[in-house]
This record gives C-alpha cells, structure tokens and sequence, in this order.
C-alpha cells in the first residue's frame, strides 16, 4: 500500500446559496481544489463525490459521472457514495483506498448537499431516512430526537449538564463566527442563550433536553480534495503535502435499542482506534481535531469515544477551556457542524478540508493552531452506526 | 400635501380609544439589548427606509410582507387605516424588526404583519410575542386574528402558539384564518413572551433619539444572508 498525500483542497462558503444548484457547488469546490493543488483540469484519474440526498432531494441521480462531465475530466472514473451523514467520510475513505492500492495516481474527491432548497420540515425528515424504515421511522423519530434521548442518558450516566453544552454552542459559534466558511457568523453569548430569563425564547427546547442552540443548522455547501501518492506529491504541486496517516471505519446497529448500552458510540471508539493503530499514533499526539458536533452532545461525547478525555471528562474539558483555540486541544476550530455548517454529504470532506488548512499552517492567527503536525476528523454516519475517522500529518520537506 | 381638513373630517375612519403599548427591553441570543417600542407617525419615513430594500428581496416571501407594511406604513401616516399601531424592536438604535397591528372593533385585534430586518436571532418571534401582549394584556381584547404570509410565520404563531382555526376572515387576503384568543395567550406567555421593564433610561434614551436604519446593502445581507459568493 501507498502512503497517500492531499495536496488540493477546496470549499465554498457553507450556508443558503438560492442561486446555485448541487451541480455548481460541486464543481466550484473541485475547481478549487484542482487550483489549489496546481493540477488545473488535467490528469484525474478518478473521482469520487460524497452525497446523501440528490435522490429526493433534487431528484438527480448519477452526480459523479455529471460532474466529471461538467469539470471536462472525461474520462475519470467517476463514483457517488452514499453513506448519511458520513458520505464525505466515505468518499474520502475510498478516495485514499483507490491511490493507496496503486491503481489510481490522481483522485479528486467532492461532497456537496443542498438541502435549503426543501423547508426544514422536509430536511428534517430527508435525514430521518436514514433511521430503521419499520422499527423507528414510521413511529415519528427524526435525528433531533434521537440526540435528545441520547442526551438525557448521557447526562444521566456521565454527569453531562446544559452548561457544558451551551459552552460547546458558544466556542464553535465563536470560531465559525471568524470562518469565511461559515454558514452561521454569529456569536451568542451564555446570558443570552442560558442564564438570562429571556433565553426561554432565544434558545427554545428543540428535543429535550437539547435546545435550539444545540444543533447544527441546515445547510447548502460543498468541498474537494485532491489525493495522490506522497512520493509524487512533489512533483504535482508546491503545497506542503499532508498525509493521511491512518484512518479507521465501523458499523453499529442500525437501531439504538439493539445497542447494549445507547450511550457507548462504539463505532467511534472503533474507527478512532483503526486510525491511531495505522497511524501508530496516539490521542495524546493529536494537536487539533473536527468531530461531528451535529449536535453539541456529540462533540462531548466523541470526545471521550476518540480517547482524548476519559468518560465524563469531555464536558470539564469544555469547560475549563481545554478545547479552545488555544487549549490543550482545540477541537472544531472551522467551527464545527454547529456554525461551518452541515451539508450532509459535504461535511467530511470540508473536516478533512479544515484539517489539511491547519496543518499547512496556512490560516489567519485567530483560527490556526499553533505548529499543528496532527489532526483527526471524525464523520458520524447515522446515529453512529457508520463512522469514519482520518488522522492527518503534516509532512514537513 | 396639502391636507384638506374639511375632507379629512369625511375620509378618516373613527377610532377607538387605544392604550399605549408600554416598552420593555429583551437581551437577544448573542447578549445584546433590544428595546421594543410604540412609535408613532412621525417616524414612519424614518420606518419605510428600513422596510423599503425588502420590497426586492425575493426569499421567504419578505416581498410580499415588505410590500404591504410599506403600503400599511404609509396609510397609517395618512390615517387611512383605523386604529392601527406600529412597535419596533430597536438594537442600540437600529431598527431590528418592526411590527405592526390594529383594533378590528374594541374587542378584536386583527395582526398585520411582522418584519425581522436582522435574522438569527428569533426578533421575529420576539417582536409577535409583543404584540400578542399589546392585544391581549394593554389593548385588553379578547382575541386577535392571524394569517401566516410565509412557512416561517406559519410555525412561529400557529403551531408554537397552538392558534385556532376560525371562519372568520382575516382583512389580509383571504388566506386561512387563525385566531390567538386570551386562554391561548396566557398558556404560552410563560414560553413565548419575555422582556424586562421599566427600559433603563439610557436604553430608551438611544432608542427614541436615534431611530436609524441599516443601509440598503447591511439590510439585504441581513435578510437574505452574504453567502452569494
């Protein structure tokens, strides 16, 4: 197998974009990508396109073969990977299989979703589809009141209170809030979004205990990456390369009542332990990291899944500030889920995207890390039934 | 214009006897402090500036409700709509929202429409929720009616506040008819209506002494977002 390098990434900004169709988000981050890796539009030897809901959401099939067309890279290769909420994760996972194996020398990579063109109900059950079709769905059960339930036991078994999840809202509201990326560039603050009598209409309860400022928003956006084998990244580009250094994948039980405790996010704690064994790294190497914070719960909770806090410490570390710019380990620095946004199909991509601009160091002061060498993603699929998590390295020349 | 006050007498309608509506002031989600106030004519050139940019902006249907508080504005300058009240939501001065209302007969209100100039921050929802207060608690009536204009407004009142459908119909249109009576209220007050009063001084201080209103642009972007890049 190959060691494998990124040496283009591309994103536009996350949010409602009326104007553009799937299409045009696609083809504009890989444009970017392509810039961005100097390759233009020559020598893709395949490409792979992370997307949940072109389907039903705009009733579009075979989007990778479309956007080959529209990138004029015929005769890549082209595939779509559907996979929920982790479909960028899996592009990206295939993406690296495909130049590791030898195969493929170039491989370019796309997610993108839009999902602001249907109202929030309809996104709301658009993700819902992912849920079991006999035993969940038809009952009512949508992503936000999984969360919920998750929460309450969560905060049950570990201690979790509101005050920990309303730090997560903050920090990442804060961090999109200086994200050009960003779908939401707003900061809230905890008086008014918890302590002050008026937040019982600012941040009303969505799925208790999860309130509006817990989740994510929902967005139209798309990111690209370029991949090659790290021995010619030289040669294709002058970026600093950046290796996926290991990555890791695992299914859980579709349904959360077949699990034997719905608070341990075991496909997590899976990927995360293939990514460092490959890797042959450890949490405590980790300098900066993009989790699945979908719903603020979930930033805690993987967390502790990935290894970097013990279980009911995730929710302190919040709270003393451990994960802040400029923490002992700042996660969802991009501003995570919650603020960049969260096009389904696009938000693996866009974490390893965020990752691989740490890593270069190429990011304004108030966002980068400082000497960042590694970084981890992780890209929740479901209601953690399917998770990819990638370590990044930066490859210094 | 000149104004004839001899036709005046004939053309404007008879109005009720109106209690004020007295102001409050709620902090927002990111910590800062909107006052919510009463205004009256004379600030409606000031008020049209702020709604006229949403006249073009073709999205969540701000045209449509932009169009008819303009339109709804202008009459109630030239008291040509009966009974009507206008309260705006004002941060540190800047008109953040603007809502509007009038006095069907003394017990029935008729809703007319809600503006949010500044998104993402539930101003709307704030800005509705003081003038179900105004009919309910200082107009003293029984019930208000309500039309959605848009999926946002039809979540915000019919579904958060549970609103009764009624066959009664709403001077807007003709679109279906809900009505929020007193019992419907008060069961929601103590999830949909907040804000502090009396307004410390300084606050209303700025709020009635600078009555100012985004650009076209900062209005545009406020509205329907910067992410046409």
């Amino acid at each position: 197998m190959r060691d494998v390098a990124v040496i283009g990434v591309g994103m536009i900004p996350f949010g409602r974009r009326d104007q553009d169709t799937l299409m045009d988000m696609l083809a504009y981050a890989s444009m970017k990508a392509l810039d961005d890796a100097g390759l233009g539009d020559k020598g893709v030897d395949a490409l792979y396109v992370g997307n949940m809901g072109a389907g039903i959401l705009q009733h579009q099939s075979s989007i990778a073969s479309a956007l080959v067309d529209r990138l004029s890279l015929l005769p890549a290769a082209a595939e779509a990977i559907e996979n929920g909420p982790a479909s960028g994760g899996s592009a990206v996972k295939n993406g690296v299989l495909a130049v590791a194996s030898g195969y493929y020398d170039v491989v370019l990579v796309a997610g993108g979703e839009k999902m602001r063109e249907v109202t929030g109900w309809r996104a709301t059950d658009f993700v819902a589809t992912m849920t079991h079709p006999e035993v969940e769905y038809p009952y009512g059960i949508t992503l936000p009141g999984m969360a919920g339930m998750f929460t309450r036991l969560y905060m049950e078994k570990y201690g979790l209170t509101r005050e920990m999840l309303v730090e997560v809202a903050i920090k990442n509201q804060k961090m999109g809030a200086l994200n050009p990326y960003a779908h939401v560039e707003m900061m809230i603050t905890k008086e008014g979004i918890y302590e002050s009598p008026h937040s019982v209409v600012n941040n009303p309860p969505a799925a208790d205990p999860l309130h509006l400022y817990d989740a994510c928003p929902v967005s139209d956006g798309a990111a690209a990456l370029v991949l090659c084998p790290l021995e010619m990244a030289a040669k294709l580009t002058k970026n600093v390369p950046v290796l996926v250094a290991g990555f890791g994948q695992a299914t859980d039980t579709h349904t959360l009542q077949e699990r034997d405790d719905p608070t341990d996010l075991k496909a997590v704690t899976l990927a995360a332990q293939q990514a460092f064994e490959r890797a042959k790294l450890k949490p405590e190497d980790i300098h900066v990291a993009e989790l699945h914070d979908a719903f603020t719960v979930l930033e805690i909770a993987e967390s502790e899944h990935v290894g970097f806090f013990k279980k009911g410490e995730g929710g302190k570390a919040v709270l003393a500030g451990k994960t802040r710019l400029g923490g002992k380990l700042p996660i969802n620095v991009s501003g995570g889920l919650k603020a960049r946004g969260h096009p389904v199909g696009a938000t693996g991509v866009a974490q390893v995207v965020d990752i691989v601009w740490q890593l270069r160091h190429e990011l304004p002061e108030d966002r980068q890390v400082k000497n960042a060498q590694n970084g981890l993603t992780v890209n929740f699929g479901g209601f953690g039934n399917n998770v990819v998590c990638f370590i990044l390295r930066r490859v210094e020349q | 214009m000149a104004v004839d006050m001899e036709l005046e007498s004939v053309l404007r309608p008879p109005e009720f006897p109106q209690a004020p509506y007295p102001p409050k002031v709620i902090t927002l989600a990111n910590g800062k402090r909107m006052v919510v106030r009463e205004v009256t004519r004379a600030d409606v050139p000031q008020l049209l500036k702020s709604v006229h940019p949403t006249l073009f902006i073709d999205r969540d249907y701000y045209n449509v409700v932009g169009a008819r508080v303009y339109a709804e504005l202008i009459a109630w300058q030239y008291y040509r709509v009966q009974n009507e009240y206008v309260l705006v939501g004002q941060v540190d001065g800047l008109v953040a929202g603007i809502v509007n209302g009038r006095l069907y007969s003394p017990k029935v209100g008729m809703s007319l429409h809600t503006l949010a100039i500044d998104r993402g921050l539930r101003i709307g929802a704030h800005l509705f929720a003081a003038k179900m207060e105004h009919h309910i608690e200082y107009l003293n009536q029984d019930e208000v009616l309500i039309v959605a204009e848009s999926p946002i407004g039809f979540r915000r009142w019919m579904i958060e506040y549970g609103l009764e459908p009624t066959t009664i119909p709403h001077e807007l249109g003709g679109a279906p008819s809900y009505k929020l009576t007193r019992e419907l209220y008060f069961k929601s007050k103590s999830r949909l209506v907040v804000g502090d009063r009396p307004v410390p001084q300084d606050l209303m201080d700025v709020a009635q002494q600078d009555l100012t209103v985004a650009t076209e642009k900062a209005i545009r972007e406020k509205i329907a977002g910067l992410k046409g890049r």
